[in-house]
């Protein structure tokens, strides 16, 4: 180690030998040398020292058993092929080698490698490996060709055309773990190709909750701009109506959004379901670990949602706040933009943004622009409160900033500006000069507004120019002394004489204000000051700096008249006294929002390269059907079963080998054979795309039953088009399949369109015109209808999952667990038959089980079970209830009673257990195809 | 050097004025170019391109901003240089720098940083300038898979072990014994899976299972002993040792408590959105499952109070200090490992106290009194009471400093979340479950 030391301090003492004993070491045939040598230039190159003498030797061991030899010796070809070109290449062959090898990990690794050597000469062979590696089997090879599309483009940008044909083919994928690499590699290389997005957006929509953290950041942001092209603004109408918050726009785009609205009004706003997709799909997001995810779905909504639903926005940021500084440091400065336009959204977390003492000084001055940015009439006298703690502080940045923000504060609120005008004269009387001179700065703004009122202010300011030294401050009072002189008619002069007298000291700024001061005291009381203001302007001709010697010629020609002065000298009172407008004391951060938030151009308030400008809502909606995919792909794209969305708890996904032979249904594989009961946890899969509408969907609802019937009426027109029938259905998000690989079988859901609407109708039935309804209905009721070939009902083969009504603690000794027995319920079709069973585990028997005070949701109904006369203890008796759900997910609550005690209960179903699911083979499916028999609850 | 600076300056100009809006230029995109170590005192020791080489002066730019900013925790995150966007973060001393020359969420970076930050914490027991030297080689290895091409690959715990090993002590000697290594010799299958955070073929003879719910109170009391703000903020630390793929749902028994959440990302939202439980396959060890923030229509309990006074006299040079603390709504608990903290003015010379239980300590430098009093007894109520000394001729201090207080209490949560209980699917064998409940105060602040 010595001597290696040695030999890095002095290089120029033995240029051509050193690393000798690297170069021994790596040359011998020990695993153990090499791997010390490699340990040891790889310490160097993590010094910043340079070890390129040793490329040759290095470069040898490239195809060296030893694993950890290996890595070491990629890391060094990476650092130094760049430097190396000829002997670099003496390693292609071997990565050449490793992108065959039947290990996906291997091919991956030697395509990672590959694709990190920059030399101009291997991107033929680069681009083969990638396009290659986009249709391996495995998708992580293919992720890894994602990752190496944005090498090969910053090595060599000729070959965009090429690496496109690859990012439109890898887009198709519909693996998690490649989806956010590709993304990624698309916005680095082809950002603008919008329409490459089209085809892929509900799929990206869909698999945005499983896709790895780092992968949804860059997802999301690419989203945003991308629905800023495809929606409408779903804000327009209600600017119409004069929103309070968006006051400042100027007048051009006013009557641009009034027109706009106009048009708006003549045809009500729709939201495009593919809008509303992505915001339903990102705010699962909002609960992530990474504040970089939370910011990415916060901005998102911040720039595509209604105004209403933004707030949801604000909870989650500000649990970012707990975070480390950083975090708080960039989240704040959003938090700030957003405030400006969205008030209303953080007030009630508007102690979240009180300041500790210990919070580093930047932290503190944002959280200040917060609290300044959400001042209102209601919470001012909280927020002046909480200033008045910050005025005492140590950290005197922060206390000047706190002054600023009193002042920003009066100017926004007009009642409070006596009170805070009071608090700053007060502070005038600090011990801390700083703090002086920043309230002097933030008077002078504040007496602008109504001097008449205050020259008690001005007076008290005026006798300060014998103590303050901060330039700013001293030449804010001139200023003040010099504007409102007919105020302090006395003092003025008596200001200036001092003035003069120690102007040849003064800061550039205070000379400045003294000429101006000089000037306004001329005009208004020449008599007194003439000489003085003489003797400041021969002071000022001969000052060293040129803006001083211009300033005092220009005044001198203006206001003594010489029979050379031109006709300006007449208006030079108009010209020095003229009504000044109070200055706007307004936010750093307004109009910031201009810049996509969450994004380092916003932060720096500039534009960074390559960043991507938010565009603006088109004015009409682009055609959506663009985004219309066939049905073989969705029936992929939507059907999958993500991890994070399912409800069920189920087996593992398998790992290896698996996503070889199945790569493109990798994530659904896991879910065949478990015997957890695959079939309810599919259809929970759906219930995440469709079940979770919101309240507010109604127009949304409606044009989707529209579409239903149209569909239903137009595949009733030609029995052929069956199958566009349900590709339409699967388009719009109606049906779901999700696919069991070990049975070779598709399943298909049909999913209700509302949770609880009306209560006489079951949604479905009635959406779907009669004709084809009864001719529906006939195979839904028993197994029996269906040839036995051609169906098993689930329950077959899968085992019922039985849920806890009643526990024996709570029960004291009476347990009911029940299950959904998918059988048909007799009494009445509409209902889900409910089994019950209980059990006495008691000592003593219960007697008289029954059930009363049912509490439904409307429309819903039950039909009791049959009493049980008596439960002997330790027996166990079940019986069947039935309930109408009418398709919601409501739990039907009520008390189950025995002679002596009565229990409150609820029963909740699963989406899954209010439909009833049919197999086919395929050629089973294909025959009911052809029957148009399609069964469907 | 002016005259360079003001060619930087020009320079600056002149990359901002010479881009066009409306033509897009292809700038080489990457989301982190390279990665500095910088120690506290301004030596970069550790340096990692992913991409072509960006020569280490750049960090330059950052050192002057750390010069001018004076306290480390000062120096904005986001620098911009005439080429470069530096982007910086604090954590254990070190300054991680990383380098940028395009557009990049500047969250994605720091929360990047972070999570190399914790790594090297969970890898080596600390993160600090002495380790990562000792490990350089083990870094190395870890940074070259955690990025590729300056995009996040491999960020989690478990999938970086199963292909870098942490080091050991008995390992480092078995190594320079027989020469072996630490890179793992199976390849990272956890990669592969659609569980990326749990490696394969986990076994374990002892099977266990905890939980630790630990809440912190954030609050600002003001002089009077009055609650300006306050609120729980809680996590939900787990230790998973299973075999196998297990599946475990938790529950609780208040969970509508709990107002705002963030998970590991092995929960699913969907079974917390309708049921109020947690669903997940765990990684294997130690992992955050849950962070939380309890509902702030909840009343905090406040375990303590603050009697205090602290006052400077006008004249002399000397003020006064007397400080005792008593239990508020201790739930019946005991107030443990209580400390306070009190920053004093710059101008504080010496203080002379006495304190009735613990011992108090006053750092010279940073002018910080630290009192750590251990455990409160109600019957005789801890206090801290003497003289301060000001530096003569220096102006009596305009303002007295905050008390902050570090506490704890065991076997409690504040905001009174229950667990109810742990099932596990998947695997037939019986675990070993355990919840412990630990308080403490987080930012607890008393102004005075």
């Amino acid at each position: 180690f010595l001597r290696d030391y040695a030999a890095l301090l002095s290089p120029a003492a033995f240029p051509p030998h050193r690393h000798d004993d690297l170069k021994e070491m790596l040359d011998s045939n020990k695993d153990s040398l090499k791997l010390e040598a490699m340990k040891r230039i790889v310490a160097m190159i993590a010094r910043g020292k340079n070890a390129s003498d040793l490329f040759p030797a290095v470069v040898k061991n490239v195809a060296c058993k030893n694993i950890e030899v290996k890595k070491l010796v990629y890391v060094y070809l990476v650092r130094y092929a760049e430097e190396q070109q000829d002997l670099a290449l003496l390693s292609i062959s071997t990565f050449q080698r490793g992108l065959k090898d039947p290990n996906q990990l291997i091919r991956a690794s030697a395509l990672r490698v590959l694709s990190s050597i920059r030399v101009t000469i291997i991107v033929p062979i680069m681009m083969l490996a990638i396009k290659e590696a986009a249709s391996d089997m495995s998708p992580y090879v293919r992720k890894t060709a994602a990752h190496a599309i944005p090498k090969l483009y910053s090595l060599d940008p000729e070959q965009k055309d090429q690496l496109i044909e690859v990012i439109e083919k890898l887009l198709a994928d519909k693996t998690t773990l490649v989806a956010g690499s590709v993304v990624m590699a698309f916005e680095e290389v082809c950002p603008e190709r919008i329409d490459l997005i089209h085809k892929n957006y509900r799929k990206l929509c869909n698999l945005l909750i499983d896709v790895e953290e780092w992968g949804q950041v860059v997802i999301i942001n690419m989203l945003t701009r991308y629905a800023r092209t495809q929606f409408l603004n779903p804000n327009i109408n209600k600017t119409f109506y004069g929103s309070d918050e968006d006051e400042d726009e100027d007048e051009e785009e006013k009557e641009k959004k009034a027109e706009a609205a106009a048009m708006a009004k003549r045809k009500p706003y729709v939201m495009d379901p593919d809008h509303r997709l992505l915001l339903r799909n990102t705010k699962p997001l909002l609960q992530s670990r990474n504040a970089a995810v939370v910011m990415a779905v916060a901005q998102l909504y911040f720039h595509l949602a209604p105004k209403a639903e933004v707030g949801v926005i604000a909870k989650a940021l500000v649990r970012l706040l707990r975070s480390h500084s950083e975090v708080q440091y960039v989240v704040l400065q959003n938090v700030a933009t957003m405030t400006i336009k969205r008030r209303g959204m953080f007030e009630p977390y508007l102690k979240s943004f009180y300041i500790r003492s210990t919070d580093p000084t930047q932290i503190k001055i944002l959280k200040l622009e917060v609290l300044t940015n959400l001042a209102n009439e209601t919470n001012i006298s909280t927020i002046l409160r909480e200033f008045q703690t910050y005025i005492k502080s140590m950290d005197k940045d922060f206390v000047a900033a706190t002054i600023q923000a009193i002042g920003r504060c009066a100017t926004n609120i007009g009642e409070v500006r006596d009170t805070c005008l009071n608090g700053l004269v007060q502070l005038l009387s600090n011990r801390d000069e700083l703090v002086v001179a920043e309230s002097v700065v933030v008077i002078k703004k504040l007496l602008q507004m109504q001097p008449e009122k205050h020259s008690d202010i001005i007076k008290h300011m005026a006798k300060l120019t014998d103590n303050i030294q901060v330039p700013m401050a001293r030449a804010s009072i001139l200023w003040l002394i010099g504007e409102y002189c007919e105020h302090v008619p006395k003092i003025a002069p008596d200001v200036l004489r001092k003035m003069a007298k120690s102007f040849t000291n003064e800061e550039d700024i205070v000379k400045l204000q003294i000429l101006n001061l000089a000037a306004k005291l001329y005009l208004t009381n020449s008599k007194q000051t003439k000489l003085l203001t003489q003797y400041v302007l021969n002071l000022a001709k001969y000052d060293q700096n040129y803006d001083i010697r211009d300033r005092a010629r220009f005044i001198r020609q203006l206001i003594v008249p010489t029979e050379k002065s031109g006709a300006l000298s007449k208006y030079a009172k108009k010209l020095f006294l003229a009504l000044k407008p109070a200055p706007v004391l307004e936010s750093p951060f307004k109009d910031r929002d201009h810049f996509q938030l969450g994004s380092l151009s916003h932060l720096l308030n500039a534009k960074a390269g390559g960043y991507q400008e938010l565009p603006d809502w088109p004015e009409s909606a682009p055609d959506p059907s663009v985004r219309n995919v066939e049905v073989k792909e969705s029936v992929r794209a939507v059907g999958t079963v993500t991890y994070r969305n399912t409800g069920a708890p189920r087996g593992p996904q398998q790992t290896e080998g698996s996503e070889e032979s199945d790569s493109a249904s990798g994530s659904e594989s896991g879910s065949g054979s478990e015997g957890s009961g695959s079939a309810s946890e599919s259809e929970e899969s759906g219930e995440v795309s469709v079940s979770e509408e919101e309240e507010g969907e109604e127009e949304e609802k409606k044009t989707k039953k529209r579409e239903l019937k149209k569909a239903v009426q137009e595949s009733e027109r030609s029995p052929t088009h069956f199958e566009g029938f349900i590709n339409l259905l699967f388009s719009r998000g109606f049906l779901f399949s999700v696919r069991f690989p070990s049975l070779n079988v598709d399943f298909y859901l049909f999913l209700p369109v509302e949770p609880a609407p009306s209560p006489q109708v079951t949604p479905v039935n009635n959406l779907l015109s009669n004709s084809l309804v009864t001719d529906l209905e006939g195979l839904s009721l028993s197994e029996a209808v269906l040839s036995p070939a051609v169906s098993r009902n689930a329950s077959v083969f899968l085992a019922l999952k039985s849920y806890e009504l009643l526990h024996r603690i709570t029960g004291e000794g009476l347990s009911v667990e029940y299950c959904f027995s998918r059988q048909p319920f007799s009494p009445d079709a509409n209902m889900v038959a409910v089994q019950m069973q209980f059990t006495n585990s008691s000592t003593s028997d219960t007697k008289n089980l029954h059930m009363e005070d049912v509490k439904l949701q409307s429309g819903m109904r039950v039909k009791d079970f049959p009493e049980i006369e008596s439960l002997p203890a330790g027996e166990t008796a079940t019986a069947v209830m039935g309930i109408d759900f009418c398709d919601s997910t409501q739990a039907a609550n009520f008390q189950l009673c025995t002679h002596t005690r009565k229990f409150f209960v609820s029963i909740q179903p699963p989406v899954g257990e209010l439909m009833r699911p049919v197999f086919l083979t395929e050629n089973e499916f294909k025959k009911e195809q052809g029957e148009r028999s399609f069964k469907v609850q | 050097m002016l005259v360079s600076l003001l060619m930087l300056c020009w320079s600056v100009d002149f990359f901002s004025s010479s881009k066009p809006t409306t033509v897009l230029i292809t700038v080489p995109a990457e989301m982190i170019n390279s990665l500095f170590l910088i120690s506290h005192s301004g030596d970069i020791f550790l340096e990692k391109h992913w991409k072509s080489v960006i020569s280490r002066s750049v960090c330059d730019y950052f050192l002057e901003a750390k010069e001018k900013a004076g306290d480390p925790e000062n120096v904005a995150p986001v620098l911009q240089t005439p080429h470069h966007y530096l982007i910086s973060i604090y954590r254990g001393k070190l300054f991680f720098l990383s380098v940028t020359q395009t557009e990049v969420p500047p969250l994605f970076v720091i929360e990047f940083l972070h999570r190399v930050a914790d790594t090297f914490q969970d890898y080596f027991g600390d993160c600090s300038e002495v380790l990562i030297k000792e490990n350089t080689v083990t870094v190395y290895e870890l940074l070259e898979e955690m990025l590729d091409n300056g995009f996040p690959l491999a960020t989690e715990s478990n999938v970086l072990k199963e292909m870098i090993r942490p080091p050991t002590i008995l390992r480092s000697v078995v190594n320079t014994l027989t020469g072996g290594s630490n890179v793992g010799g199976t390849l990272p299958t956890g990669q592969l899976s659609n569980v990326p955070w749990r490696r394969a073929g986990v076994k374990y003879t002892n099977n266990e299972a905890y939980f630790d719910v630990i809440e912190e109170i954030d609050a600002i009391l003001d002089k009077s002993g009055t609650t300006v703000f306050a609120e729980i903020q809680g996590v939900i630390e787990a230790c998973v040792k299973l075999t196998g793929m297990p599946d475990l749902t938790l529950s609780f028994m208040n969970p509508r408590l709990l107002d705002d959440v963030s998970f590991h990302p092995c929960v699913r939202f969907k079974r917390w959105e309708s049921e109020h439980v947690l669903s997940f396959i765990p990684p294997d060890g130690n992992f955050r499952l849950m962070s939380y923030h309890v509902s702030s229509q909840n009343l905090v309990a406040i375990p303590v109070y603050v009697k205090q006074n602290i006052s400077f006299l006008e004249t002399g040079s000397c003020g006064r200090l007397d400080i005792t603390i008593g239990p508020k709504q201790t739930m019946g608990k005991t107030v443990e490992s209580l400390m306070v903290t009190i920053p004093m003015p710059k101008s504080v010379l010496s203080v002379n106290l006495t304190a009735t239980q613990g011992t108090y300590t006053f750092d010279l430098t940073t002018k910080v009194v630290l009192w750590d009093v251990g455990k409160l007894n109600p019957q005789k109520l801890p206090n801290l009471r003497g003289s301060i000394s000001i530096q003569t001729g220096a102006p009596k201090p305009e303002e007295n400093p905050s008390i902050n207080i570090d506490m704890k209490l065991q076997q409690l949560a504040i905001s009174g979340l229950k667990v109810s209980r742990l099932d596990m699917y998947g695997e037939k064998y019986k675990p070993f479950k355990g919840v412990k409940y630990v308080t403490k105060a987080g930012k607890f602040q008393v102004r005075t």
